[in-house]
């Protein structure tokens, strides 16, 4: 299954946010979006995980969801949203409940994905023991386990420190060269786009326009951290934003 | 060089970080009955304190002893807590329900919550010779002022815990596809949890509050009852004895909610 979007703008009461967006997710592949802040890169996101209904234009889903899917358009968010009140497979388990599945075959689909994530023996912890790169761990087994088409993250690792980042990456690239997925991975965080995408989408400040799209063709397996190759691309990716940056950063808010 | 400037120079940096964090002290509580208690007796016994203006601890205690004995403790307390269980019940329950109401259709809220507000600073007490018409001057009347009385203070709780519920959770619910009523039952429910029990402790002592009050009209036995008739004969021991009574089933409730939190809430730090 793959997204498409043609022509999507959007306004919040009168206030231009997306212009003109022509976009594609294709199968299989991490696509990131990058763009100063505020230049509707989450509002984006939400239209494409149905949460928002764009002003113009459409967001289309071409072809089926693969067999055995249960949640095709699934989310990873910032601040993790994880239920506090329930333990690590509670939080997995309920996406689930849901749906048609015997008992004893969520309790294997939770204990499968919770392996994955290396999350086996933190299974009964409540989240508030959990340190936010766990917490992004179990909202990740939790996203797994629907088996989403595509999966939409705003900017997952940003409420992380910098090491723990670099690792969660690493879970990332490994999950995906095991079983490829498809992603939209929204982010502030220019060395994680480099380091994830296979396409870059930069967009320009409010309203956002598709300023450029980068094709990045190293196999993730091959990036690592400090790679001089990704670093030109890095650098070449800020050059485009910086003045885009700092005029978004000199607006009033609200103006 | 070193160690000259830390003899010389070097002090510990003073501790300012202290209070503002609660500990679990309960003996201290405790403590305060305890020394107040001790006060009014020695008050009383030496005649600092008239025992007019105060009954000594001891004969309170000395009737309570006896109202026990007699059997007379519960032929009133039964009655009483039936009230107070029923009424408050009835009250909570239907002010979670409309405070969920409230809390979850913006129809409804435009609708009820005009309503609560202008129902909600009435003195329920007042309207007791109304209840009297309306359900009989036996039980109902003194359930239904319970009831009332539990009720607005219970949907206000509720439904201010509803609209503080992480918005990004219920995002969260609604973005994995589940149901409106996984959503309610289990994102909506257990994220107002908190503030339902906090409310219900306010409502708790209300319905105690009322209780006196239901038991002014044509009330034979109950708490309530023997307090005003304690009272209208001025007979301080017998009215203390009765207060002490209330103020133990206060603590008792609040016991209570206090154990149902640690149940339900056991997931907060
Ligand atoms: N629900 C809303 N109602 C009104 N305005 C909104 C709403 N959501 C977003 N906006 C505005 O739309 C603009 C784009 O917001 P959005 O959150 O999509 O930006 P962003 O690119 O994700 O920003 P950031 O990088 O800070 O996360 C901002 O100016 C924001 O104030
Ligand atoms: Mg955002």
């Amino acid at each position: 299954m793959e997204l498409r979007l043609s022509k999507v703008g959007h306004s919040y009461a009168g206030r231009e946010v997306l212009r003109g967006i022509d976009l594609e997710v294709p199968q299989g592949q991490i696509v990131c979006i990058v763009g100063p802040s505020g230049c509707g890169k989450s509002t984006l996101l939400r239209m494409m995980g149905g949460l928002e209904v764009p002003a113009q234009g459409d967001v289309l889903q071409v072809g089926y969801p693969p067999e055995g899917c249960l949640n095709p358009l699934t989310f990873i968010f910032q601040d993790f949203a994880l239920l506090p009140w329930r333990s690590v497979a509670g939080n997995v388990s309920l996406v689930l409940e849901d749906h048609p599945i015997g008992r004893a075959e969520r309790r294997e689909m939770v204990a499968d994905v919770l392996a994955r994530t290396r999350l086996t023996e933190f299974a009964d912890a409540l989240p508030r023991q959990l340190s936010g790169g766990m917490k992004q761990r179990v909202a990740i087994a939790r996203a797994l386990v629907v088996r989403p088409a595509v999966m939409l993250m705003d900017e997952p690792l940003s409420a992380l420190d910098s090491q723990t980042r670099e690792l969660l990456m690493d879970d990332l690239v490994n999950l995906w060269i095991r079983q490829p997925f498809t992603a939209v991975y929204v982010t502030h965080n220019l060395a994680e786009a480099v380091r994830l995408g296979h396409r870059i989408f930069v967009l320009s400040r409010r309203p956002g326009e598709l300023r450029e799209v980068i094709q990045l063709d190293k196999p993730l397996a091959e990036r690592g951290y400090g790679d001089a190759e990704l670093e030109v691309q890095q650098k070449h990716l800020w050059d485009l934003m910086r003045a885009e940056a700092a005029a978004a950063d000199a607006e009033l808010v609200g103006g | 060089m070193r160690s000259l400037l830390v003899d010389k120079l070097a002090q510990k940096v003073a501790f300012r970080g202290g209070g503002f964090t609660f500990q679990s002290r309960r003996w201290v509580g405790f403590l305060v009955f305890v020394v107040l208690l001790l006060l009014a007796e020695w008050g009383t016994r030496s005649g600092v304190i008239s025992p007019l203006t105060l009954p000594r601890p001891t004969d309170v205690f000395q009737t309570f002893v006896e109202l026990y004995s007699s059997g007379l403790l519960f032929q009133h307390l039964i009655p009483s807590l039936l009230r107070l269980l029923v009424g408050a019940a009835l009250g909570a329950s239907l002010g979670i329900a409309v405070g969920l109401l409230i809390g979850l259709f913006s129809f409804v809220r435009a609708g009820l919550l005009p309503l609560v507000a202008a129902i909600f600073p009435i003195p329920k007490i007042a309207l007791l010779p109304l209840f009297v018409i309306w359900f009989g001057i036996d039980e109902g009347s003194k359930y239904a002022l319970i009831a009332f009385g539990t009720f607005t203070p219970t949907v206000v709780a509720t439904f201010a815990a509803v609209d503080n519920v992480d918005r990004t959770l219920i995002r969260m619910g609604q973005s994995f596809g589940l149901s409106w009523v996984s959503i309610v039952r289990k994102i909506v429910l257990p994220g107002a949890m908190p503030g339902i029990l906090a409310g219900l402790r306010i409502s708790l002592a209300i319905a105690i509050i009322l209780l006196v009050a239901a038991e002014m009209l044509g009330a034979e036995f109950g708490i309530g009852a023997y307090i005003l008739e304690a009272g209208s004969l001025y007979d301080l021991e017998r009215l203390f004895a009765g207060v002490v009574i209330l103020s133990v089933l206060g603590v008792l409730v609040s016991a209570v909610i206090g154990a149902v939190e640690r149940r339900l809430l056991d997931w907060r730090t």
